[in-house]
């Protein structure tokens, strides 16, 4: 049984669905823009404000943009009976999540890195600091996907899912966001970050490691 | 080969079926007759391992599935009533999928599909199909699995005559090869003759 063959085909699927609804790929990159875009308005466009506030409000808007898509990353799956078709299947389904979750950064995850530093230059970042931001979004939102794929996992079922998605999720999203948004930070003032970078990396590998386990065990759960 | 071991299952607070076995061998068909709500559709998910009864145990082969169960979706097709079709893809990227997901031949979809004329209707998205043709699109798919154990839900539902004739003379004939099917079905098979009858409740 050729279990890369079927890992692609069903990452494949998830990018030709995605092709084919863009809307709902681009909803959350809007938002993203829209939330960093009024910060400046609503306290104050002085450019040390900006800098001060930036890495916080684009790490915010970034975690709070892969949250919004993830409330339906196992909906639709869980309606036309195709979840059932994965979780019978032959091939081991913590895999098939974490190709879920794959495809999942990289129609919610990627388009947001980069438009991450579109946005960093209006809050005045340096160079610095809009390449930590860039190094931080690339290590640390695999890891919301992954995080977030157990809480879409559990909640498939739900009506209403997404205060209790983001009820489940968010705690344990607080330590990417807290050393994503301060390494960030850091670098504006010219210090060295590689210390937090290893930190998020080391989370994503426990997440990538941990994480598909869990999640299929959910989804067996939200099936039953 | 398939076996229920004593199933118990309780939904809520009433008890769909208490300590029910049955066996299935190869070339046997079970066809799972009664009223609504009488059970049928969760007994078919309690076989694939969709959903866990409160005792009791399916085996296949030699074991239990829950402890074989890569090696039972290898040998299960499964169609239940919802089609797992995306609804956004089309006819023939959906089957390309299933192809490849259970290691296939990329294009061996191509001869069920035009016996069951949707060759017209190939890269329409689902969506755009009646319920009839998307049905037809979701029996594709257990067709061309090299699946031992077909297990349906209501797989003659939407189908004209033509349809179900199709699919009972493939049944025949996947029955006839050493293979094994469990259907719940509401109309008994013109030719039901491989077939045991399995009724669930009282009769209709």
């Amino acid at each position: 049984m050729n279990l890369g063959r079927a890992m692609l085909a069903v990452l494949r699927r998830d990018l030709q669905l995605a092709y084919r609804r863009w809307g709902d790929v681009a909803s959350p990159l809007m938002f993203f823009a829209i939330v960093t875009a009024l910060f400046p308005l609503a306290l104050s466009p002085r450019a040390e404000d900006l800098q001060a506030i930036g890495p916080g409000v684009l790490w915010i808007g970034a975690l709070l943009a892969m949250l919004l898509s993830l409330n339906a990353l196992f909906r639709q799956d869980l309606e036309d009976g195709s979840m059932e078709l994965l979780v019978i299947g032959p091939q081991p389904l913590p895999l098939i999540m974490l190709c879920k979750s794959v495809g999942h950064w990289l129609v919610a995850g990627l388009p947001l890195i980069a438009l991450a530093p579109v946005l960093a230059v209006t809050y005045h970042l340096p160079v610095d600091a809009v390449l930590a931001l860039c190094a931080t979004l690339l290590l640390g939102t695999p890891t919301l996907s992954l995080l977030g794929s157990v809480g879409a996992a559990l909640t498939a079922g739900v009506r209403q899912s997404g205060g209790l998605l983001a009820l489940l999720v968010l705690p344990l999203c607080l330590p990417v966001l807290m050393f994503g948004a301060r390494a960030t930070a850091l670098a504006g003032d010219g210090e060295d970050i590689t210390g937090p970078l290893f930190l998020l990396a080391a989370f994503l590998v426990l997440a990538v490691s941990l994480v598909p386990v869990t999640a299929a065990a959910a989804i067996r759960v939200s099936l039953d | 080969m398939l076996s229920a071991v004593n199933l118990t299952l309780w939904r809520g607070y009433q008890c769909l079926f208490e300590n029910l076995s049955f066996s299935v061998g190869a070339g046997e068909g079970l066809l799972i007759r009664g009223r609504n709500g009488s059970g049928k559709t969760t007994l078919l998910r309690v076989l694939c391992g969709l959903t866990r009864p409160e005792a009791g145990e399916v085996w296949w082969r030699d074991e239990p599935t829950e402890r074989c169960r890569l090696e039972f979706g290898r040998e299960l097709a499964w169609c239940g009533h919802h089609t797992g079709l995306k609804t956004d893809l089309s006819i023939a990227q959906n089957l390309e999928f299933a192809a490849s997901f259970a290691d296939l031949a990329p294009d061996c979809w191509r001869e069920p599909v035009a016996e069951l004329g949707l060759e017209n209707s190939l890269s329409l998205p689902v969506r755009y199909l009646s319920a009839g043709q998307q049905r037809r699109a979701a029996l594709a798919r257990v067709l061309i699995s090299p699946a031992r154990l077909w297990i349906m839900d209501e797989p003659f539902a939407n189908l004209d005559v033509a349809g179900r004739g199709y699919i009972e003379a493939r049944l025949a004939g996947h029955l006839a090869g050493g293979g094994l099917a469990v259907l719940a079905a509401h109309h008994d098979l013109a030719d039901s003759g491989a077939f045991r009858r399995l009724q669930l409740g009282d009769s209709e």
